[in-house]
């Protein structure tokens, strides 16, 4: 179970042989199983300290299901899931609790991931006083901190979600993910729903805090420019299986694997005179 | 030299009655749209694009809505036809392709004769069995394999590339000369998108299609656009041929967009360039231009709005409102290494 210990050498996430199947039921009174969905089917990847991994991949390429099943949301069908050298595929909530510190979650939709009901300064101080590590004065301290580390102003404490745009709610959610100083943080998309003006803003936030903090961040998305502008390394997913793995600039510029080269062939190109050249050329 | 305009919109403002008060979702747009031209309106969210293509097809139309302006097609003017002529209009003249193909179709009607429906519902005197018909060749056209077969199917039955090629199949059904096209691939992966781009290219080409392409995606623009209209908070702040904008950009909004994109074909910034602060509410817009408040180069002119008009002393199409000399912004578009694409020397010209 414990073996490797949490020593500074060993990557503070293992993920190996991952599979997530879905079973298809079918019946009137008593379901049958009559096929399965593949969703993750087989995956392994690591992420190191302060490292950032990106995970690339069209709909349906397992990408989200692979890091619900690494924290645990759903329960991995198999496979092996290793946090700092801990072995926490099957963990139970209650034994996930402790764990929760270390690892978190940014989600794609602001719109949907903030309680429309609660003030800015509970929805950012809510891990904090759930793993009783602050309160009273000093919770309301510690929230008006992390709101001005991540862009917002310590007043902003008393509002609500409404109130602030798609990129601020944004950065609520990142203020959220970092309360209690995980190591580990899992960005779904977490740039996709914004306004393109603000992207640039959310990704370079995410940057800062990394070099600030050493995070690590397993960065999940379907636009491979911003992943490749943001990981170290990137694994490109296609229908529950990684294709190909690599180091970013390795992986976009000199793609091995057919998908991959389909993938970044597909890119449009932001500049006319490039992409009529790739018209000729095609 | 170039062809009459097949779509003519001039100084078009929409204005949105609200709760929260008067809401000027579009202010001032005009252009001109020839035949197989593909004009792309690109903005973020709250720009005016989409309300622009939807007040252009009448269906803002209500009684919270104050709509000023002209819009003509072949010199008839939309705006003031009744609903019956834009209802015949819609599909007829002016095909349209939306966002998300899942909510555009009906679920339990089967695909085939959802469009069959919509030919009939327009030419009574056209039989099941021929437009039936159509609608295999019109499938076939759009690239939905198998077309003999795939018009009894429903839209579950589809995946999302293949229902958008059915709404495109639906919006040529009756052979308009226009098609306005609300960002459609956005919803859709890209090596489907490259699929979508390509298809649309096609029918531009072969049809002599007039295309209005709305999008926030700068690099679907420079792949399919010949023109483009900048959006922001309901004005136009910037038009040109696709050549102008990418590469001789004048406003700072325009090469704030371009400079934050982010390029596989290049080495990679340390930092990506981003446009600060957020776009102002519509019910609260500055004085004056109103990207000033998240404008670097804002100065004492500002505060008043300037006219959409041709700075340029040899491109008479490329207009932008700012303030500043175009000798002013290539000094600071330079120094700001913002902008993503070198200036050439010269701009070239179709």
């Amino acid at each position: 179970m414990s073996a490797g210990g949490t020593s500074q050498g060993a990557p503070l996430l293992e993920v190996t042989d991952l599979v997530k199947h879905f079973p298809v039921k079918r019946g009137i009174l008593i379901d049958r199983e009559v096929d399965q969905v593949r969703a993750v089917d087989g995956v392994s990847f690591t992420v190191n300290r302060g490292e950032t991994l990106g995970l690339v991949g069209e709909s349906g390429s397992g990408k989200s299901t692979a890091c619900r099943a690494v924290l645990q949301l759903i329960k991995p069908t198999s496979g092996s899931v290793r946090f700092e050298g801990r072995e926490i595929a099957g963990l139970g909530r209650r034994q996930m609790r402790p764990l929760r510190r270390e690892m978190q979650m940014i989600f794609q939709d602001p719109y949907a991931s903030l309680n429309p009901r609660k003030r800015i300064g509970q929805i950012v101080g809510d891990p904090l006083r759930r793993q009783g590590v602050a309160k009273g004065a000093d919770l309301r301290r510690q929230v008006q901190e992390l709101l001005e580390r991540v862009g917002l102003a310590g007043e902003h404490y008393n509002r609500f979600p409404h109130e602030f745009s798609g990129g601020q709610r944004q950065r609520i959610g990142i203020a959220r993910a970092l309360a209690l100083k995980p190591k580990l943080v899992i960005c779904d998309e977490p740039v996709s729903a914004l306004d393109v003006s603000i992207q640039a803003q959310i990704v370079n936030l995410l940057d800062d805090l990394q070099d600030e903090l050493g995070l690590a961040y397993l960065f999940v998305a379907h636009d491979i420019g911003v992943v490749r502008h943001i990981s170290d390394r990137i694994a490109v997913m296609n229908v529950g299986r990684i294709v190909e793995q690599g180091s970013a600039d390795q992986v976009c510029e000199h793609p091995e694997d057919d998908y991959t080269k389909k993938l970044l062939a597909a890119v449009p190109i932001p500049d006319p005179r490039e992409s009529r050249e790739r018209v000729r050329s095609r | 030299m170039s062809p009459a305009p097949l779509l003519s919109v001039r100084d078009l403002r929409v204005a949105f009655a609200t709760e929260a008060g008067r809401l000027q979702a579009v202010d001032g747009v005009s252009f001109d749209l020839r035949p197989g031209e593909v004009l792309a309106i690109v903005g973020e969210s709250g720009s005016g694009k989409s309300v622009t293509a939807q007040t252009i097809i009448a269906l803002t139309r209500s009684n919270n809505a104050r709509i000023e302006g002209s819009v003509k097609l072949g010199g008839e003017e939309l705006l003031e036809a009744s609903d019956a002529t834009m209802r015949r209009l819609r599909g007829e003249r002016i095909g349209m392709v939306f966002q998300d193909p899942m909510t555009s179709l009906n679920p339990v009607y089967r695909i085939g004769n959802q469009i069959v429906e919509a030919i009939r519902a327009h030419q009574g005197s056209v039989g099941k069995e021929e437009a039936r018909q159509r609608v295999v060749e019109l499938f076939e056209a759009v690239g939905i394999p198998d077309p003999e077969r795939r018009v009894d199917a429903y839209p579950h039955e589809f995946s999302g590339g293949m229902r958008q090629r059915a709404m495109i199949a639906m919006a040529l059904a009756l052979e308009p000369e226009v098609l306005i096209a609300d960002e459609p691939t956005t919803a859709l992966d890209v090596t489907i998108q490259a699929q979508i781009l390509r298809l649309l290219e096609d029918l531009n080409r072969e049809r002599g299609l007039a295309t209005i392409l709305i999008t926030h995606d700068l690099g679907v623009v420079a792949e399919v656009a010949d023109r483009v209209l900048v959006m922001y908070a309901g004005k136009v702040v910037e038009q040109g041929t696709l050549d102008e904008i990418f590469y001789d950009p004048q406003h700072p909004y325009t090469w704030g967009l371009i400079g934050s994109l982010t390029r596989l074909d290049r080495p990679r910034p340390h930092r990506l360039p981003q446009i600060a602060g957020s776009p102002p509410s519509l019910l609260d817009l500055p004085e004056g231009c109103p990207f000033r408040p998240r404008c670097p180069h804002e100065f004492s002119k500002c505060p008043q709005l300037p006219g959409l008009e041709a700075r340029l002393p040899d491109a008479a199409d490329h207009r932008d409102r700012c303030w500043l000399t175009p000798e002013r912004k290539r000094e600071k578009r330079q120094v700001e290494g913002q902008i993503g694409l070198e200036a050439p020397q010269q701009v070239p010209r179709p």
